[in-house]
């Protein structure tokens, strides 16, 4: 829990200086820290990065009166609405977040220290 | 094992933020385009409704904008330069992806975006010579210190916005296409200005002309083709005398008119449907005893609007209308003492001459009696994700080579190319008409505007407080003999080179003519009496004389009269033509169906109406009508290419000489007369219709056979507007076909206080998030017209006003 929130409040920080990848750079720092397996440390990723694009995009739909992410939604994915722009811009933050985060882990086993916070 | 997992996933890791951080083809890169922090979520606007200040440090002193509830910018500056400054700043934040995308196709940089689908329009627009041209107005234009002043500071108005931007910010086409905006440049409001020029000034039927002539030889030719229309009602009204003692026109050369070899270019059809229409009525017909003027430009209707309003205002100006993205100024627009709007002329200023080269290394070429050198000029096309592609263009006198005939590598024959000789490759500061006519108080003062004028020629109408209307087909026109690239020129003669310039001052004009009122819809601009030659074909003469009647009939005008004329939906071409066409159809050979449609066109009462069945009959029958009449008799292919005569030729011998071989299908042994050809053709059109629409009904209506579109710059149908239910069509005065229309109409009664109104498709917003991005659609689609505010100061208030900018 603690890597989850961790990963969503600085990749929300980075994001606002750094282009949209270093949320990558946070999820894997993260994990490489403190991850107890590569499908919890995916899982760390996905939430915690994912969490931040899905809010804010949702921020932004409620905001405005949705028919820009409709027309958006016609441009991307062939079909009008807003739900599908939503959901597909999370999984792909949360792809990229996970796999970012299953890759810290690996770099932390290499790296010879996971047994000791395997706890954690 | 560890080492190798580690770097596995590294790796793909890696490779992911690749694949998602670029575009792929027409795939845009979903990394940056879906996140919420730099993608198009950051686009989606709301109304903005606080007072802002901004720190630009690029004016002289502040300038206050006063926006209104349709998010239209007046400005109000203490100098000409700062208003500039502000109009380049508030263009580019509302339509920085529209000017940067308009003037990199002008200057064939497409492929740069979107790699090498877009190479042969960048060729083509390259050997057009768009930058040979635009290099020679930027020239014209920063001559003269106030056309200067203006293209420079409108320049770096535009660049104090770029320069601020931040990814994030960048309009939703950057984003999708994957690319940045880059500095503006003067240059790029002179690539503008070619834009348009290609837009209205590039009909060229030489080539087809040439083919028919060889097809069917010269008497025939003049029969079908002839200089001025059957019906016609032209711009400066019949009768009108010339104020001028007209120049020494240079002599027709003996075999002017005799073609070689068939010609095979390929020249791009330029729609005929882009016209316009304008108008103005006098004191004597209008209810104030103020004249009232209107003009709607017809141009192939896009997203974002091709028009941005705005209000200038400065100690030397107080200006209001449309302005383009791009160029400085106000291009159709009123001030306090003045209205003014344009419509194309349609001038012949594009001719072809055969170019005889000395060899095959192409490095002189016959002129004149002796071979003179040919330039050179390198064109180097950036194309996305490939190497440059180098084109060599040939520069002769004329202008630049476009086509070689026969163009293989290896050929023996020394090649023959074909040289454009074309206005816009002239010196000529077309912006300071414009920055005049922003100025202007009174009718002297726009007859010394158009002076500078060179292209895209168009029908200046004008209408002042001093209760003066007047109009001008006016532009730089070429001194020709008569019918002078009717057909291709020879580039060897002299004889056929342009020989000199019309005088300005004897480019057809009319004041305050007795009919109480001026107009144009881009028919003949005379009258054969007129002294030049302009061109020997015009768009077709019904909008024109529609106008003109109801003009003429008009008393006690209003803004709303003429709102409602523009609005006009008669349809003349089948008011003449279907009193003549319906005798010659045969009732007993039609299936119930077609005697069906035959009913509905009979009771039909020449309404373009969104709702009515018989314009849509009326339209695929003369397309087919027309096919059947001439295409046995021209017909084009891959070598050769021909065109048809006009649809008024075709009706005058309909009524005239019904009995004309034309008429009959020379591909078979019959005879067919022109009863064959009219209910073939019918019988034909319903057969098409059913299978597109199916069975006789609503699904045949004209909005929704019509479906006008308009489509986005970048053709992207989830950012267009498709299918706009709406009546008009072509040779209509509503003139709104499938893909173009009014995109802008306006009418203005002056008077002590000028009111005025105006609408376009779309929005003030380029920004497809914006709410201002198609807000002012419904109420062009149903013929309605926002009141302009028209300021007097910054400090005025009025309810509609929503919040002012500073920039400091």
């Amino acid at each position: 829990m603690r890597q989850i929130i961790a990963i969503a409040v600085l990749s929300l920080l980075v994001q606002l200086v750094f282009p949209w990848w270093s949320l990558a750079v946070v999820s894997f720092a993260v994990c490489c820290w403190r991850s107890p397996g590569a499908g919890r440390a995916f899982l760390y990723g996905f939430v915690g990065v994912g969490i931040v694009w899905l809010l804010y995009a949702l921020m932004i739909q409620l905001r405005t009166d949705g028919v820009f992410v409709g027309r958006m939604s016609e441009l991307l994915f062939r079909t009008n609405g807003g739900v599908l722009p939503v959901l597909v811009t999370t999984l792909v933050s949360g792809l990229v977040g996970g796999l970012a985060g299953a890759t810290g882990f690996f770099v932390r086993q290499a790296s010879g220290n996971q047994i000791e916070n395997r706890i954690s | 094992m560890r080492y190798i997992k580690a770097s596995f996933f590294i790796l793909l890791t890696i490779l992911l933020v690749y694949a998602l951080n670029r575009t792929w083809g027409v795939v845009p890169a979903f990394g940056p385009l879906l996140s919420p922090f730099v993608g198009f979520w950051q686009n989606a606007e709301t109304t903005e409704a606080a007072d802002e200040e901004l720190i630009l440090k690029g004016t002289r002193a502040p300038v206050t904008i006063v926006f209104d509830d349709l998010a239209i910018p007046h400005v109000f500056a203490e100098n000409d330069r700062d208003a500039y400054f502000a109009q380049g700043y508030l263009t580019a934040r509302d339509r920085l992806w529209q000017m940067e995308f308009q003037t990199h196709a002008a200057a064939g940089r497409v492929a740069e975006i979107v790699g090498d689908r877009a190479l042969e329009l960048d060729r083509y627009n390259r050997r057009l010579g768009m930058g040979f041209g635009a290099e020679r107005s930027v020239k014209a234009m920063l001559t003269d210190p106030r056309s200067r002043e203006s293209v420079e500071a409108y320049t770096a108005g535009v660049n104090a916005y770029i320069s601020q931007l931040s990814p994030a910010q960048y309009p939703l086409e950057y984003k999708l296409l994957g690319y940045k905006p880059e500095p503006w440049q003067t240059i790029k409001c002179a690539y503008f200005l070619k834009y348009m020029s290609g837009v209205l000034a590039l009909g060229a039927d030489d080539l087809n002309m040439s083919n028919v002539l060889r097809r069917i030889g010269p008497a025939a030719t003049a029969d079908l083709f002839p200089d001025y229309p059957f019906r016609e009602d032209p711009i400066i009204p019949v009768g009108t005398s010339w104020d001028f003692k007209p120049v020494a026109v240079p002599a027709t050369p003996p075999n002017a008119f005799t073609s070689s070899e068939p010609l095979a270019m390929k020249w791009p059809d330029h729609d005929p449907a882009i016209g316009s229409n304008n108008w103005a009525v006098g004191p004597q017909k209008s209810a104030t005893g103020y004249p009232i003027l209107a003009n709607d430009p017809h141009l192939s209707l896009s997203l974002p609007s091709i028009w941005y309003q705005m209000q200038l205002v400065t100690p030397t100006m107080n200006v209001y209308g449309a302005t383009m993205p791009g160029a400085p100024g106000v291009i159709i627009g009123f001030n306090k003492q003045v209205a003014w709007g344009v419509t194309n002329v349609g001038a012949d200023v594009l001719d072809f001459y055969q170019i005889r080269f000395r060899d095959a290394s192409q490095r002189e070429y016959w002129h004149d009696n002796r071979w003179k050198p040919v330039t050179r000029r390198i064109e180097r096309i950036k194309v996305k994700g490939q190497a440059d592609v180098i084109d060599t263009v040939l520069y002769t006198h004329h202008g630049p080579v476009m086509y070689m005939a026969g163009q293989k590598p290896f050929a023996k024959n020394v090649p023959v190319g074909y040289a454009a000789r074309w206005i816009a490759h002239e010196e000529s500061n077309d912006f300071l008409t414009y920055y005049l006519l922003d100025r202007a108080k009174n009718h002297a003062d726009y007859r010394e505007a158009l002076r500078y004028y060179g292209a895209p020629a168009q029908n200046f109408v004008f209408a002042d407080v001093a209760r003066d209307i007047a109009i001008s087909p006016n532009g730089r026109f070429p001194l020709k003999w008569k019918d002078q690239g009717k057909f291709l020129l020879d580039g060897t003669n002299p004889a056929h080179d342009w020989q000199g310039w019309i005088p300005a001052a004897h480019n057809p004009h009319v004041k305050n003519p007795p009919r109480g009122f001026v107009s144009s819809a881009n028919q003949s601009s005379t009258d054969p009496t007129y002294p030049y030659y302009i061109n020997w074909q015009f768009a077709p003469y019904e909008r024109g004389v529609r106008i003109n009647q109801r003009l003429a009939r008009m008393k006690q005008a209003t803004p709303d009269s003429l709102r409602q004329l523009q609005n006009d939906n008669m349809n003349v071409r089948a008011a003449n033509a279907l009193p003549v066409f319906l005798n010659y159809v045969q009732p007993q050979k039609l299936t119930g169906q077609q005697s069906n449609a035959l009913a509905v066109l009979k009771a039909w009462r020449y309404n373009n109406d969104v709702s009515e069945i018989a314009p849509t009959i009326f339209t695929e029958w003369t397309r087919q009508c027309m096919e059947a009449v001439w295409n046995d008799n021209f017909p084009s292919n891959d070598s050769t290419t021909l065109r048809y005569p006009s649809f008024d030729r075709t009706l005058q011998l309909a009524e005239k000489d019904p009995g004309a071989n034309w008429f009959d299908d020379v591909n078979t042994p019959a005879r067919e007369t022109i009863n064959d050809v009219l209910t073939q053709s019918f019988r034909a059109a319903v057969d098409s219709l059913t299978r597109q629409h199916g069975p006789l009904g609503t699904s045949w209506q004209w909005g929704k056979h019509k479906a006008t579109r308009i489509s986005h710059l970048a053709r992207l149908d989830a950012l267009s507007a498709l299918n706009v239910q709406i009546g008009g069509g072509g040779g209509i005065v509503n003139a709104t076909t499938e893909r173009t229309g009014p995109s802008w109409r306006m009418v203005v009664a002056l008077g002590p206080k000028p009111r005025a109104y105006g609408v376009y498709p779309g929005g003030q917003s380029g920004n497809p998030g914006s709410p201002h991005y198609l807000n002012m659609l419904e109420t062009w689609r149903t013929g309605q017209l926002n009141e302009l505010l028209f300021l007097l100061s910054a400090d005025e208030k009025h309810v509609r006003i929503r919040r002012r900018v500073t920039i400091k």
